[in-house]
């Protein structure tokens, strides 16, 4: 019995070593792989920040007004007025859809059976 | 194991016949037992304190290499657990109430070099000096060339440049990383935002500090890395900011102005929406302008002209003294007060504008409306100096204001030694008594919002700012439709916007000479208003420096031809941007009326 217990626990040992010698690697492997990804985020959120102030910069309100004086030709964008203020009731209905006809005027919905007894 | 007896029998016989005690016999033998007992406990013993002593060595040598190994190496960030957003920026970017980008943060690169490791300084120089115009080739070699083992070139580096200075591929040129602060709007609010400059450098990284406005106020916050994702929102509104910006540049030109300041405000939240001050400058560039000895302050482009510029704001007073004299119940909007100009007092003599006469008698309405000193002076006097300077500290005149910029402590108003009758009149109307811009604007928002006293701010608030009452409601209302009254019938009819019910008090103050006294054809034009007047929601105030219309046949000073004209352009203007709708007047009557036969 006492024998078989010592090659069983030398047995284990070795598994339990070789195991944690892959564990080991393994950890290293995924740390390499947060470290590199880490720096993947830095560098993407650097480039962020820097579309963030370019996007700020080339939309910067004199820019977009003297781009919009020079376009006025095209798209005639003027400042905005207190003129341009409307009301609800002055926006108009969309047209009514032709789906049902006239409602007053009603149209026979049922169908007459064919001879055959099928429907078409 | 044998035992050997204690008492063998053969020694035991032999003793007994030689006529020994037998038991010295078994005594030894059992002697030499114990010892042997003894010996063998002892080694085993031995053996057991060594494997002891072994084990601790091993465990405190482990310990103690284990503590010089971290001891020994460099610091590094615990691997395993995902960072946050805390490494992002070193400091906060700043936007506009709605998000928009006012400052933030850009990676670029400072040039230094190491003259010890340079192959050949003087074409390095000569090279560095045709990429960077501010570089002297001649004493860019001499100091690479006196035995330094290192010097600073460049703060920082376009992206070109940096390509230029790694083209010349020498060794002795290093670039170190920089985070640098980036404007993206330019001008725009530079004053608010003030600027930033690199404080203590190293060749890895540089501390970026606030050296002005905004950006020095909240350093600390900007600063603090628990809070370096979040941006600090201000108050301001970039799109109503550049319209204030772009009117007031115009209308600085055309009134042919020196200096133009605008200040944009939430009544009900103190929260500053538009702050402007021309001439400016780019935050990104910050200049550093060398001034005449006789300049004026406000002659800087850095100076806040709306914050820092401590003016006479001439007859924006009155409504204080209307409002105070309606508020102790002393008077009712149509009392009517003494305006029989021009009034002695003392030896001084009290005017009206063009020695003009309104009186005898004017009701209080009137006398706002048209601007009348004497009335106000009589006003001023019926409530009295004391209770004059305690109604206008409760209206922050007397207190550098709190809003958040650096400058602003140092911006005091400027008060009289002592209150002898004669500057309980003048201050009534605005002279002798001098103050910023931010605080008239201040403490018509504490008029137009009911009574209840604001603190300007520039940080965007969530809420309505609890705050004391310094008027009765109904005392508010009154004040605000006798400023509606200036505007529809008095001197600054030119203010009147269709559907906005602008309500506000001209103010036209001579400048003071630094030599004393004032001078003629000098003024500093102010008008405040607030607007709509029915449910007043904004206070705007526009003030130039030393305007004058010509469009006249004589040059025109008043500000009622200067800066209402102006004010009113920028309510027309950003009313619509801050989403208020007009106010329809009612429909005209239909032709047919129902007539009564």
């Amino acid at each position: 019995m006492r024998p078989f217990i010592y090659v069983l626990s030398f047995i284990a040992v070795l598994g339990l070593g070789f195991w944690a010698y892959r564990e080991h690697y393994e950890t290293r492997e995924a740390l390499r792989d947060v470290q590199s990804l880490q720096a993947e985020i830095a560098d993407l959120r650097d480039a962020l920040a820097l579309q963030r102030a370019e996007w700020a910069y080339l939309n910067r309100p004199t820019r977009l007004r003297e781009l919009a004086g020079l376009n006025f030709d095209r798209l005639n964008l003027l400042p905005l007025e207190p003129t341009q203020f409307g009301d609800v009731a002055q926006v108009a209905y969309p047209a009514v859809e032709e789906f049902f006809g006239q409602i007053d005027n009603p149209v026979s919905v049922i169908g007459d059976q064919p001879a055959t007894g099928e429907f078409p | 194991m044998t035992r050997t007896p204690l008492r063998p029998l053969a020694r035991i016989l032999s003793a007994r016949a030689a006529g020994e005690n037998p038991d010295a016999i078994e005594r030894e033998n059992l002697r030499l037992r114990h010892e042997q007992m003894r010996d063998k406990s002892r080694s085993r013993a031995e053996v057991r304190l060594l494997i002891l002593g072994i084990a601790f060595f091993v465990a405190f040598s482990t310990i103690g290499a284990r503590m010089g190994l971290l001891a020994a190496t460099e610091p590094v960030e615990p691997r395993a657990q995902a960072p946050g957003a805390e490494i992002i920026a070193q400091r906060a970017d700043i936007t506009d109430r709605n998000g928009r980008v006012l400052a933030t943060n850009m990676l670029t690169h400072a040039l230094y070099a190491h003259p010890k490791d340079m192959v050949d300084p003087a074409r390095v120089a000569k090279e560095l000096a045709a990429i960077f115009p501010e570089l002297k080739a001649d004493e860019l070699q001499r100091r690479f060339t006196d035995g330094r083992s290192f010097m600073w070139l460049r703060k920082v580096l376009s992206p070109e440049q940096m390509q230029a200075v790694h083209d010349i591929g020498d060794p002795g040129l290093l670039f170190g990383p920089r985070e640098m602060r980036l404007y993206p709007n330019g001008n725009l609010a530079a004053h608010i935002l003030g600027g930033t400059s690199f404080g203590a450098e190293g060749v890895h990284s540089a501390e970026v500090i606030g050296t002005a406005g905004v950006e020095k106020f909240m350093d600390a916050r900007l600063r603090d890395p628990a809070q370096a994702g979040t941006p600090l929102a201000l108050s301001i509104d970039l799109t109503v900011q550049a319209t204030v910006e772009e009117i007031l540049g115009a209308g600085m030109t055309m009134m042919n102005a020196k200096g133009a300041a605008a200040i944009i405000m939430d009544v009900n939240t103190g929260e500053i929406i538009a702050m402007a001050s021309l001439p400016d400058f780019d935050p990104n560039d910050r200049p550093n302008p060398v001034l005449a000895k006789d300049a004026e302050p406000g002659d800087n482009p850095l100076f806040n002209r709306a914050v820092q510029g401590v003016y006479e704001l001439g007859s924006t007073f009155k409504i204080f003294a209307a409002a105070q004299a309606m508020e102790l119940g002393l008077l009712n909007a149509e009392s009517m007060v003494d305006a029989n100009a021009p009034m002695q007092w003392g030896k001084h003599k009290i005017k009206e504008f063009q020695n003009k006469n309104y009186g005898p008698l004017l009701s209080l309405t009137e006398v706002i409306a048209k601007s009348s000193n004497v009335g106000t002076a009589h006003v001023a006097l019926l409530i009295g100096g004391l209770r004059q300077q305690a109604f206008l500290k409760s209206l922050g005149m007397f207190d550098p204001t709190p809003v958040e910029l650096i400058e602003a402590p140092g911006a005091k108003p400027l008060l009289p030694a002592k209150w002898p009758e004669i500057v309980t009149i003048t201050t009534s109307y605005g002279h002798g008594m001098s103050a910023s811009p931010l605080h008239l604007a201040t403490a018509y928002a504490s008029i137009a919002n009911g009574g209840i006293k604001i603190k300007p701010t520039l940080i965007k608030q969530d809420s309505v700012q609890p705050g004391i009452r310094i008027l009765r409601e109904d005392v508010a209302k009154a004040s605000v439709a006798m400023l509606r009254q200036v505007v529809v019938k008095g001197t600054a009819s030119l203010a009147e916007v269709p559907g906005y019910e602008v309500a506000g008090k001209t103010g036209t103050a001579d400048k003071p000479k630094r030599t004393g006294g004032y001078y003629k054809d000098k003024v500093i034009n102010t008008f405040a208003s607030v607007f709509p007047a029915s449910d007043p929601r904004y206070v705007v105030l526009i003030t130039l420096d030393e305007p004058v219309e010509t469009s006249g046949t004589e040059p025109r000073r008043t500000a009622g031809w200067t800066a209402v004209p102006v004010a009113a352009e920028v309510i027309r203007r950003i009313a619509p941007l801050l989403g208020i709708r007009p106010l329809v007047e009612a429909p005209p009557l239909d032709g047919l009326t129902a007539v009564n036969n």
